[in-house]
């Protein structure tokens, strides 16, 4: 399982029940539901990934996050995971209401757009970045609302939502960040992932 | 008077060696009638193991009958399933215990409008009572008794077969541990209580229908129950799949006749699916079905709607539409997954992407038979323990 989850999968507690939005082929799913006894939903657009979850046993729901999270009762999961996704949305303050609506806590992890090396690409050479965590070129990629990890925590804060935590995640370490520090993380973390709700 | 049903011409059939029990239990329908001591025929493939835990209940739809699998003894043609049941299939019988009854209203063998009235010795036609899918599914409880079994593995069907199982969810909650609709809905829509009008009123148009006192003379209103049958296959397809296969193809001719004959593919098509149903299939019976498909409403029957109807369910389900489906739509299976939901029940759901229309459930569409498998085989592992 890849570091982002193992760092989310921290941040669920035991015998809880958990919606992961976006769930993919349920690797993150799986492993809550084995390891740590949650009990999860997932809802996940693409067909093959349906399968997979299903052949696994894991409960999906085969739909779109953008118009279908009305589907899900008011606070009817202890948390909402939606993972690397939110830039991607046509409404992303939209989706981020909508998983505040359903889970009592809610985490989003983000690609950092602050991230160093991405600041570098468009300033040294003018281009749009490509790196790991941002594969895509300007004319495929999915993602539509480009955010930094400072852009979500001002967001968070104007928007009065919670922040209960916030890790910036690299390669070889994890670290929390707080108001503090948040601008030299926002500049070293490739990912960040928030706790909210 | 001897049995006038010996008499018909569709019952010519080698009907007799069919599995069936007597429901004695007295069944109050929803039309306030009662019957009791009836026949309800069935059929099941596969072995049913010591520990009982791998039953597979199919409910069919409105045409079908219980030989889901291997070959009709009745119409020496394929099991209605084929494609999903049988060994090595996506509901394997070298592995399930598969069971299929046939529905009280039908005519492969449980009581029918075709079968004899005691009171009258005749056989009921109209006198038949008016019957719902909650009395179709009431009627086949007690062949789980008669089965030995408590709780099944899952119970599952499509269309018509679909509303039963939802039906059957709702008034059995402990009764399978996993479930899944195909292709159904809630409750009947406008657009499909109207197709069924128009096969009932093209059944009731036909002289030889005689207010359903046909088998008097020993026939059956061929003419009106064939155009019935074209309209339901119709609704089956989609515009697309059907243009893909028919288009404006002429059958075996090279050029307009200038006549009314089947010039067409698509028309021959039509001609031979409702000369073929005649066969099979009794007329009366397509009045009473459709009618029982047409007062399906499952939330009426709950004062809080569909969410109160699941309510208490730990049945986990996997809910299966088809893009192409224009008869019961991806919109309708959806609310059904919406409501599950809000009950809190365990459900999953899969939008199968195809152009073969509402059909796909019977068709070999790889995606949706994988779905089914993975499901099923998921959910034994998880029941047996």
């Amino acid at each position: 399982m890849k570091k982002e989850f193992k760092v989310i999968a921290d941040l669920l507690p035991n015998n809880t029940r958990v919606l992961d939005v976006g769930c993919g082929d349920g690797s993150l799913m799986n492993f809550l539901v084995k390891e740590k006894n949650i009990e999860t939903r997932g809802l996940e657009l693409d067909q093959n990934n349906v399968q997979e979850c299903i052949y696994k046993g894991l409960t999906v729901i085969q739909g779109n996050a953008e118009t279908e999270l009305y589907q899900f009762p008011d606070q009817s999961f202890d948390y909402v995971v939606l993972s690397q996704t939110l830039q991607a949305f046509y409404k992303p303050d939209k989706v981020l209401n909508e998983l505040l609506r359903i889970g009592r806590s809610v985490v989003v992890s983000i690609p950092n757009f602050g991230y160093w090396k991405v600041r570098t690409s468009l300033l040294f050479f003018g281009k749009m970045p490509v790196t790991k965590t941002l594969p895509n070129t300007w004319f495929n990629t999915p993602n539509l609302h480009m955010c930094t990890i400072k852009d979500l925590y001002n967001y968070c804060e104007d928007q009065n939502i919670n922040i209960k935590k916030v890790i910036g995640v690299n390669e070889n370490n994890t670290s929390l960040i707080k108001r503090s520090n948040l601008e030299i993380k926002n500049l070293f973390s490739k990912l960040g992932i928030f706790l909210i709700g | 008077m001897p049995s006038l049903a010996g008499l018909f011409f569709w019952m010519n059939r080698k009907i007799e060696n069919i599995n069936k029990i007597t429901v004695t239990k007295p069944l109050k329908l929803d039309c306030g009638k009662t019957i009791k001591d009836f026949p309800l025929a069935y059929e099941t493939y596969g072995v049913l193991n010591q520990n009982k835990d791998n039953a597979i209940l199919v409910f069919h739809a409105l045409t079908g009958d219980q030989f889901v699998a291997g070959t009709n003894p009745v119409t020496n043609k394929d099991g209605w399933w084929v494609t999903a049941v049988g060994p090595g299939k996506a509901i394997d019988t070298n592995k399930y215990f598969v069971i299929c009854a046939n529905v009280i209203g039908g005519c492969m063998g449980s009581l029918g409008p075709s079968d004899i009235n005691k009171e009258t010795d005749q056989p009921y036609g109209l006198d038949f009572p008016v019957i719902t899918i909650k009395d179709i599914v009431r009627a086949q409880e007690s062949l789980l008794d008669h089965l030995g079994i408590k709780k099944l593995l899952c119970a599952t069907g499509g269309s018509m077969g679909g509303m039963q199982l939802l039906q059957f969810c709702a008034t059995f909650p402990e009764k399978t541990f996993s479930a899944v609709p195909i292709a159904c809905s809630s409750s009947h829509s406008a657009q499909n209580i109207a197709l069924n009008e128009l096969a009932r009123q093209a059944i009731m148009a036909d002289p030889v229908w005689d207010n359903g006192k046909y088998f008097l003379k020993n026939t059956q209103p061929k003419n009106g129950l064939a155009v019935a049958r074209m309209v339901g296959h119709i609704s089956y397809l989609s515009e697309q799949g059907m243009q893909e296969k028919f288009g404006r193809k002429l059958q075996e001719k090279a050029d307009y006749e200038f006549s009314f004959n089947a010039d067409f593919q698509v028309e021959s098509y039509l001609r031979h699916q409702g000369s073929s149903f005649v066969e099979r299939f009794d007329a009366n019976s397509v009045l009473y079905i459709t009618r029982a498909m047409d007062y399906f409403d499952l939330s009426k029957q709950y004062k809080g709607g569909l969410v109160e109807a699941f309510k208490n369910q730990s049945t986990k389900f996997l809910v299966i539409s088809f893009s192409s489906d224009w008869l019961y739509t991806t919109k309708e299976n959806k609310d059904i997954v919406i409501a599950l939901n809000a009950s809190g029940v365990d459900v999953s759901y899969s939008e199968i992407e195809t152009d073969k229309g509402h059909d796909s459930f019977l068709l070999n569409e790889p995606e949706f038979l994988k779905t089914l498998k993975g499901f099923i085989d998921s959910m034994y592992e998880k029941f047996k323990k």
